[in-house]
């Protein structure tokens, strides 16, 4: 027969069976402070050397200057977005390799499922304004659907996810009504909150 | 007071099929290299206890191809979701009279 403390290992054993193989454990804390780190020098380099700060939703471009701004721009948040995913790839990887798992399995096909869908349907949606030049509302749908789409995948990695989209949700809410400081508030969310979570994340699950 | 030791099914006593069937509870289907890497064991162990999960009738196999690699899927038939739950309950209860 068992001993007691076989019966305890073995609930222990299930238990984390089951949270290993629902929810993607390999998102570095790390990812997240770099992330902030990148967002805030994005947003510097926007508003300081390229003067982009749009402070009215229909940022008229009349002249050949403010569309040249705008593609710089455009260039600049792309550049900002792989670094930013290559960046969370590589120390998820580490972190992945560190655990003995493959960063690529079922949890980690659930997870970027379940945020591509409002990430797509939000990137189309900013395309399209782009289009029809309402360039205020740029910063404030990328936080918006930013957060719909870690709320939407907070069940298939760690529960902190859930209150970051909320915060990024409210965030995008607010800055689409003060569309003046759009880019303030976009790097308040990308960038500061980041730093926040990311150093939490650190210090609770990486230490 | 009847410890009830016999509701502690004898296909669970083997803590690969514990992982095995916990891995599954959470999951609609894991395919066969998911479960060996989430279990950490060989390619034989992992199959001698899936057979026996198989011939428990715990859980149900999907054959299909992937271009032409064969790829099988695993899942939980509902009558090894009872007798997991079952199991997970009567640890619970043995822990819980331990504990008093």
């Amino acid at each position: 027969m068992k001993e007691e403390h076989d019966y305890i290992r073995d609930i222990a054993e299930m238990r984390s069976m089951m949270e290993r193989t629902s929810k993607f454990l390999s998102l570095s804390g790390l990812a997240g402070l770099m992330a902030g780190i990148y967002a805030l020098l994005g947003a510097y380099i926007a508003h300081n050397f390229f003067n982009f700060n749009p402070d009215e939703l229909i940022y008229t471009s009349t002249s050949q200057n403010e569309s040249s701004i705008l593609t710089r721009v455009i260039l600049l948040a792309f550049i900002t977005l792989i670094l930013t995913i290559g960046t969370a790839i590589f120390l998820s990887h580490k972190k992945a390799n560190k655990r003995g798992e493959k960063l690529w399995n079922p949890t980690a096909k659930r997870l970027l499922i379940n945020m591509a869908v409002p990430l797509i349907a939000g990137g189309l949606l900013i395309l399209i304004l782009i289009s029809k030049g309402l360039i205020g509302f740029i910063a404030p749908f990328t936080l918006l659907f930013y957060g719909l789409a870690l709320y939407n995948s907070s069940k298939f990695t760690y529960e902190e996810m859930r209150s970051l989209g909320l915060i990024e949700i409210g965030l995008g809410l607010i800055s689409a009504y003060f569309v003046g400081y759009g880019l303030l508030f976009w790097a308040l969310g990308f960038g500061v909150v980041h730093i926040i979570y990311g150093i939490y994340m650190h210090y609770r699950y990486e230490r | 007071m009847k410890i009830s030791i016999n509701s502690l099914h004898k296909a669970f006593e083997s803590r690969i099929r514990l992982g095995i069937m916990s891995a599954l509870a959470v999951n609609d289907r894991l395919d066969f290299n998911s479960l060996k890497e989430y279990l950490d064991v060989t390619d034989g162990n992992l199959a001698s206890h899936l057979k026996g999960l198989e011939k428990e009738a715990f859980i149900g196999v999907e054959k299909s191809f992937v271009g032409r690699k064969p790829n099988t899927k695993y899942c939980m038939t509902k009558k090894g979701k009872k007798a997991f739950d079952d199991h997970l309950k009567a640890l619970e209860k043995l822990i819980r009279r331990i504990a008093e």
